[in-house]
């Protein structure tokens, strides 16, 4: 039996929240009403020429330096031609040579096992406007009687991110999406919507025997609209040209179409038929200049990437999949850096955050900013239970008061009783006193029969009225029986 | 006073300022001249009564009100018709754009509006200013006022004609690869292509955007630099525009030539050359001599693949530019059902004439995989040395003069089966396109059959300002004064 590998390269698109278009000054944000977000620039009238938007080339040259790629001092606009309804200039302004952004790589974790994928390119480019198919045909193409454009989105600006072909499982392609996603959403450069088609991937599949070095033909699946269906559709797709190959078929240059419904990949159309692009660099813009002066600029707005925040929260002693949950979502990751200037735990911050307070959160159906607690309440809440103060069960239900905003973990804690004896005289007080009244199991125990210690603590428990730290007590015991 | 239609934009704005007439009666000089000679020659495709009408009593007013927006406020100008005006039909020519009323102004047309400036209409052009003839028209051609059984030239004939006739002060045309200069010659006016990026392109429909210019046309020297003045300079919806100070276009226009090196292209006046033009050529040289310039023969041998140049880069170029024109969002759109992209296929087709069909079709292939690097590329590469033996002409001397045309006006239908031929016409002024320098035609005489002669001049990028010195000198020293036929109210209508 052969073992074959798999070979994958991710196209991803990413739209910019840029207030206005690429080449216009039309807003990017618009409500349902078909083409209202429109000018003579993104409807292709006669006459109208582009002028590119400046924001968005930060947008772009900030992707690129968190993918360390070298950013080009001069990069080209090129026209794309392919006719489509869609397409208002029946060309799309993008890049070819010199595009903004070269050479750059993202490492990736799956497992704990980290992967580099390199980063062919980062180019610049516009979208298109949308399509709608309306007749008999319920929204199918063959069936339809005519079809609907809208052009509010054409012209948005868009990135286009391109990997080397150096993935080789369905699971770190979705790692690689995930990352790129934090990476893109920590910049604020883009919404990194999937579900929206603000962020979309297409996944370059292809695969060979373990051992060889020659390319298998490759397939590009569309249409992937979450990391999950990625996942899914990239190993539909090695398992599918496996077995044609092990049928003794071959694999077909293809585009493929993911349904998520069926959970399978469909062919689109074939290379061979598709467009000659005749790319050639647009007459109507200049060379796109980004001097060392403004990269400088650009390179001290970017903040902390996720793979540094993460790093910061595991020198805190949290483990690496609590770091990974804390960085997804900006105000965990703020409450937790704010609550590491207390000095306290980062070990059990990141547990109660990651645990409690978020099952808080989706329980309650309400944002970290809606509910009471602070990163002080929080510190002082994991002081106490680093103390013994607090036994796990009281924190949780301290840490629910506090969330619900009925004041400080001291406070509540007080006003509810549920402060733990952590002191040791008072606990020795007790031990003695029921050791006293125990001297049998006291002296089972001094010959080696450990069962009565588990009925002491509980005995010395009961005697504290349930307010002991068992930790303490267990000590306590263990001195005076031995 | 005489037929104010003749008057010279300078002349009518000093009648103007001086309250000899107001601007309605220039528009109805004008209006009246059209009535004349359109019949004859077919150079407006759009008259735009109303709307000028409304412009010359506001200009008017502003006269009486004391507000002076420039020398063209209360003139009447004419617009070739892929100059996009705001409410007013513009087609290019073609019947893909019939009907269609822009709902914007393109810059240009903006900054002459905004300057007072009063417009007439739109003129007619070869389909998306593709030919050099003006018989590529999708609603007829235009003739040639100095003879009607000849073509204007072209793509701008209607502007050259209008101008030359007087049923408009002057006019606006766009220059590609000669497209001005060449129609200016055929019609005995002054005709200028300014350096690329000094005019906004935004607003004019693109032909071959790496080329194209709006210039204009005029019966002097002295008002083509004031039509330039009012549209040029930086703009921020055109990329290409330069964003730098416009250069004083008439500051030496008394400047004479005295001291000045003029460069005689060599390879310009050779056998293609008609020998009057020649003739005519070298003795404007001789009087520029006289004047006390230094006349020097140069070599450029990249013109003589010049033209084979851009006869890949403009096609390349408006196979793409012509891209958008597809019956979806505006324009022609087949009665044909099929798919959507059928619809566009069919619109295009029905839409779009012969000559531009063919232009788009050899970009189209010009720029196809496997073809790039021998087509476009080599003509890129081509592009290049055309404009290092510009620079190293100037490097000797101040200007460059040479013949506009290599013939006088053809007749109509002469050429338009021979494309090679009629692609021939743009071989002395489309070098200047191709290395972005601005040049201008004076009209130096006429020919035996009393065809006029053009004479060119071409300056380094931004050399606007010595072009027009020398061109004003020519000017003087030719005293070229004769005026068509149909220049004169005597002509009956057809």
């Amino acid at each position: 039996m052969t073992e074959w590998e798999a070979v994958i390269g991710i196209e991803t698109h990413v739209e910019l929240s840029t207030k206005s278009k690429m080449f216009c000054s039309c807003p990017t944000e618009f409500g349902d009403e078909p083409n209202t977000a429109v000018c003579p620039v993104c409807l292709a009238l006669p006459g109208a020429l582009p002028v590119p938007n400046e924001k968005a080339i930060e947008g772009i040259v900030k992707i690129g330096m968190a993918l360390d790629c070298d950013i080009n001092e001069s990069s080209l606009f090129y026209r794309k031609n392919y006719f489509y309804p869609d397409l208002p200039k029946n060309y799309q302004i993008s890049q070819y040579t010199f595009p903004v952004c070269e050479f750059g790589s993202l490492a990736v974790d799956v497992d704990g096992e980290p992967t580099v994928v390199g980063i062919t390119r980062v180019h610049m480019e516009e979208d298109t406007g949308k399509s709608s198919h309306v007749g008999d045909g319920g929204g199918r193409i063959h069936d339809a009687t005519h079809t609907l454009l809208d052009f509010n989105r054409a012209g948005v600006p868009l990135v286009e991110v391109v990997t080397e072909p150096d993935i080789t499982s369905a699971a770190q392609a979705r790692a690689y999406g995930a990352e790129l996603q934090r990476i893109v959403l920590a910049l604020e450069v883009s919404d990194a919507k999937l579900e929206a088609g603000s962020m979309r991937f297409d996944a370059n599949v292809s695969v060979r025997p373990v051992g060889t070095t020659t390319l298998g033909t490759r397939t590009e699946t569309k249409n992937v609209n979450s990391l999950r269906s990625m996942q899914r559709a990239i190993e539909f797709e090695i398992d599918r040209q496996i077995k044609v190959l092990e049928a003794g078929g071959s694999i077909h240059q293809e585009t493929r179409h993911w349904n998520e419904d069926t959970g399978v990949t469909t062919s689109m159309r074939t290379k061979e038929e598709s467009e000659d692009y005749r790319y050639f660099q647009d007459p109507d813009l200049l060379p796109l200049e980004v001097t060392k002066e403004w990269q400088d600029e650009i390179r001290a707005t970017i903040g902390e990437l996720p793979a540094q925040v993460r790093a910061r929260f595991r020198a805190h002693g949290v483990d690496a999949e609590t770091a990974l949950i804390l960085v997804e979502d900006p105000n965990l990751s703020a409450m937790f850096t704010d609550t590491m200037t207390h000095n306290v735990s980062g070990r059990l911050v990141g547990i109660w955050l990651t645990g409690e307070v978020i099952a808080y959160l989706r329980r309650n159906e309400v944002g970290l900013a809606d509910t009471g607690l602070t990163a002080d309440h929080l510190a002082s809440l994991v002081a106490m239970i680093d103390g013994g103060e607090l036994s796990s069960s009281a924190a949780k239900e301290v840490l629910i008061a506090v969330l619900d905003d009925e004041g400080s973990p001291a406070e509540i804690a007080d006003a509810r009783d549920l402060l733990q004896v952590s002191d040791t005289g008072a606990i020795e007080e007790a031990v003695d006193a029921v050791l006293a009244d125990n001297a049998d199991a006291v002296d089972k125990i001094r010959d080696g029969d450990m069962k009565p210690f588990g009925f002491l603590v509980g005995q010395v428990m009961r005697h504290m009225g349930g307010k002991a730290d068992p930790k303490v007590v267990r000590t306590v015991l263990e001195q005076r029986t031995s | 006073m005489g037929d104010l239609a003749n008057l010279t934009i300078t002349q009518a704005g000093k009648g103007l300022r001086d309250g000899d007439f107001r601007s309605v009666d220039l528009l109805d000089a004008v209006a009246q001249r059209a009535t004349v000679t359109e019949a004859h020659l077919h150079s407006y495709l759009t008259m735009d009564h109303d709307g000028a009408r409304a412009r010359a009593f506001a200009a008017d007013e502003a006269f009486a009100g004391g507000e002076d927006l420039g020398p063209l406020q209360g003139i009447p100008v004419a617009l070739k018709d892929n100059m996009v005006t705001l409410g007013i039909e513009t087609t290019a020519a073609s019947k893909i754009l019939a009907g269609w009323k822009p709902p914007y102004d393109g810059t240009a047309v903006a900054r002459l509006r905004s300057g007072g400036a009063v417009i007439t209409g739109k003129t007619n052009l070869d389909e998306f200013a593709m030919g050099s003839s003006t018989e590529n028209s999708a609603y007829g051609e235009t003739r040639n006022p100095w003879d009607t059984n000849r073509v204007p030239g072209g793509s701008s004939g209607g502007s050259a004609a209008v101008t030359a006739v007087g049923s408009a002060f002057g006019a606006f045309g766009s220059d590609t690869g000669g497209s001005i200069r060449q129609p200016a010659a055929f019609c005995g006016i002054v005709g200028m292509k300014p350096t690329y990026g000094i005019v906004s392109r935004y607003g004019l429909i693109a032909f071959a955007s790496s080329l194209d210019q709006i210039g204009p046309f005029s019966r002097t020297v002295h008002d083509s630099v004031a039509l330039l003045e009012a549209v040029a300079g930086w703009d921020r919806f055109d990329s290409t525009s330069i964003n730098e100070p416009v250069p004083n276009f008439g500051g030496s226009l008394n400047a004479g030539v005295s001291g000045l090196k003029v460069g005689i292209v060599k390879e310009l006046m050779g056998d293609g050359i008609d020998p009057q033009i020649r003739a005519a050529t070298i003795a404007t040289a001789d009087k520029l001599a006289d004047a006390g310039a230094e006349i020097i023969e140069v070599s450029m041998p990249s013109t003589e693949y010049a033209l084979s140049a851009y006869y890949l880069i403009a096609p390349a170029e408006c196979s793409a530019n012509l891209a958008r024109l597809d019956g979806v969002r505006y324009g022609h759109r087949s009665s044909i059902e099929g798919t959507t992209e059928e619809m566009m296929g069919h619109s295009r087709a029905e839409g779009f004439g012969p000559e531009v069909t063919r232009r788009i079709l050899l970009g189209t292939y010009a720029l196809s995989a496997g073809y790039y690097d021998a087509f476009y590329g080599q003509a890129q590469k081509v592009r290049t040395l055309v404009r290092r033996d510009f620079a190293s002409a100037y490097d000797q001397v101040d200007v460059l003069i040479s013949p506009t045309t290599p013939t006088t006006a053809f007749k109509v239908g002469e050429k338009s089966a021979d494309p090679i031929a009629m692609y021939y016409s743009d071989v002395c002024t489309i070098p200047s396109n191709l290395a972005g320098d601005p040049a201008i035609s004076v009209p130096v005489g006429l020919d035996d059959k009393g065809l006029p002669i053009g004479f060119q001049i071409m300056a380094p990028a931004l050399g606007e300002e010595v072009m027009y010195r020398v061109a004003a000198e020519v000017e003087r020293l030719v005293g070229f004064d004769e005026r068509p036929v149909l220049a004169t109210s005597e002509v009956m209508p057809a």
